[in-house]
């Protein structure tokens, strides 16, 4: 019995995590000409209207190529510092650790003003390199730890048995120890792109005048009013941010299979 | 130079690039805005070197800032409630379910990469003029007139769990799944009934993932800037907010600067006294699932 209200209280409180973004999607199709309830008919308008506006996919273009900068240079950083953590002994371990993620204790604003503070004295005004720095720093200790907890699961016996047959080092990180890392090193990327594609705070204190991301250009059209097409560039992002790792991972399960382990 | 040796020096050649970057882009920058916060912004508009107590005084004794102050912290804890009750039973469930544990787990890993400005305003289709509820209200003959549902503290409060709930539910799962199943058995066995066996077994035993989700969540609400701002009315500004509008509106750095440490100042506060009393071992568990 009190199993059961239990299960309806989970049923319950997944449908609040879901259904505001049910309805998003489900009025992006919504062929409505002020594109809110009720439903008139099913209709692409909105994804049509969205592909011809040149505002939209610039900021695309600009979270595209920061996200993709942000999660080659964090995950670089991250997968250097994990190994380090969990692979060698050494004093100060706890302190290291939780140094790696202040940067999510120190809440975004605060991070927001110093780096553009700081940097500014620097003569390095609000730019794309200041907003790069910006993401990297925010999204390295969510890489740590994704990719320390990945790290800890692939045994040292291997590499250990790499070089007692003769492997130098080098020979052993390329040819073993990297592609044992690889789906660490893919995690860690995908979750620093997502953090990054996604940021907003930090983005509107670091962002030169015109150039928008995607979440600062949504932002900029919610303070207009809500059109129909903000709910379509929501489907587009869910189907980016959600549907893409999917199907990263059913690629990555299918060849797994196939190589037979 | 010995083996040892070297192996002793490898660990720090890997740490150091991320550690320059922590200290280039976080710590000098944090020691940064303390200094910038003694400086004065001067009528022409020029940041004046010094140290001046003018922004502190200001940002500590006028009530302005004391009441948003008060009103985010307010904010936040109501918040962190909220996710605690909403959160803990389907943690529960989670860790004790059989057949879907894992579907569950991925739902509830799915909000984390959907859009939180996309999450934030999809409440503007539901509680909006024309959005679902009013337009079903309607329909049903309920009310004539679409009601202002939106834009207040209780939307903040709804955007703001919205938002941090998987959070909350994550970090009481990792602690409820670290917990012996067969401990809340013998307690059964040995006369206590399935509601006490739970009070005084499990719940102790998962407090620790109780307060790890609490302080994120009491943390990340406490520093938002934007849901007040989508889901808030023009009277419910928060910290965040003050810190934007000096920063980026008014220009005055040397204010935005006392304002931002004043925010990191309570907030480290609250992030050391959990640290004493319970370290970082759990939150670190919860965020590295």
């Amino acid at each position: 019995m009190s199993w059961l209200l239990i299960r309806v209280y989970t049923l319950l409180v997944y449908l609040f995590m879901f259904l505001p973004v049910a309805v998003v999607v489900l009025l992006s199709f919504n062929d409505n000409e002020f594109g809110s309830f009720p439903i008139t008919g099913v209709s692409l308008r909105w994804f049509l209207k969205l592909a011809h506006n040149d505002a939209i996919l610039r900021a695309f273009q600009t979270s595209i190529v920061l996200g993709a900068l942000t999660a080659v240079i964090s995950t670089t950083l991250g997968v250097l510092a994990s190994l380090a953590l969990v692979r060698y002994r050494m004093p100060g371990k706890n302190m290291i650790s939780t140094l790696l993620i202040a940067p999510i204790l120190v809440p975004e604003v605060v991070l927001a003003v110093a780096l553009l503070l700081f940097l500014n004295a620097l003569s390095l005004p609000k730019s794309f390199p200041l907003l790069l720095m910006g993401h990297v720093i925010f999204t390295l200790p969510f890489v740590v730890l994704v990719v320390q907890a990945r790290l800890i699961g692939i045994r040292r016996d291997v590499e250990e048995a790499a070089m007692s047959l003769g492997a130098s080092p080098v020979q052993t990180f390329f040819q073993i120890t990297l592609p044992l890392l690889a789906p660490a090193v893919f995690a860690g990327m995908l979750f620093a792109f997502t953090i990054s594609f996604d940021d907003i705070t930090g983005t509107l204190f670091w962002k030169p005048g015109g150039v928008e991301t995607v979440p600062t250009q949504i932002f900029a059209m919610l303070r207009n009013s809500i059109s129909p097409e903000i709910n379509a560039l929501g489907t587009v992002m869910i189907v980016l941010t959600v549907g893409l790792p999917l199907l990263g991972v059913g690629i990555a399960r299918t060849r797994s299979l196939r190589h037979g382990s | 130079m010995t083996i040892e040796r070297r192996e002793a020096r490898q660990p720090w050649i890997l740490l150091s690039p991320s550690l320059v970057t922590i200290t280039l882009l976080l710590i000098v920058p944090v020691f940064f805005i303390v200094v910038y916060s003694f400086w004065l912004r001067t009528a022409s508009g020029a940041d004046q070197a010094g140290f001046y107590l003018d922004n502190w005084k200001e940002a500590l004794t006028d009530p302005f800032y004391r009441d948003i102050l008060l009103y985010t912290l307010k904010i936040a804890a109501i918040t962190t409630i909220f996710c605690a009750v909403m959160g803990y039973p389907a943690a529960y469930f989670i860790a004790r379910s059989k057949g879907n544990k894992a579907l569950l787990l991925m739902l509830l890993m799915l909000p984390f990469w959907i859009s939180y400005i996309i999450r934030t305003m999809s409440w503007i289709n539901i509680l909006g003029v024309s959005g679902a509820l009013n337009w079903a209200l309607m329909h049903l003959g309920i009310i004539d007139e679409p009601l202002q549902m939106l834009y207040n503290q209780v939307t903040i409060v709804l955007g703001l769990v919205h938002f941090l709930l998987p959070f909350m539910i994550l970090n009481i799962y990792v602690s409820l799944e670290g917990i012996d199943v067969t401990l809340e058995d013998a307690a059964h066995s040995l006369g206590a009934t399935r509601w006490q066996s739970f009070l005084e077994v499990t719940l102790p035993l998962s407090l620790a993932g109780l307060a790890a989700g609490g302080l994120l969540c009491f943390v990340l609400a406490a520093g938002t800037y934007i849901t007040p701002v989508i889901l808030g009315g023009p009277s419910d500004a928060m910290f965040a907010n003050l810190v934007f509008e000096a920063i980026i509106t008014q220009l005055d750095w040397p204010m935005g600067s006392a304002l931002s440490l004043m925010l990191l100042v309570v907030l480290g506060a609250l992030v050391l006294v959990y640290n004493h009393f319970l370290g970082m071992g759990q939150l670190m568990k919860g965020l590295g699932k």
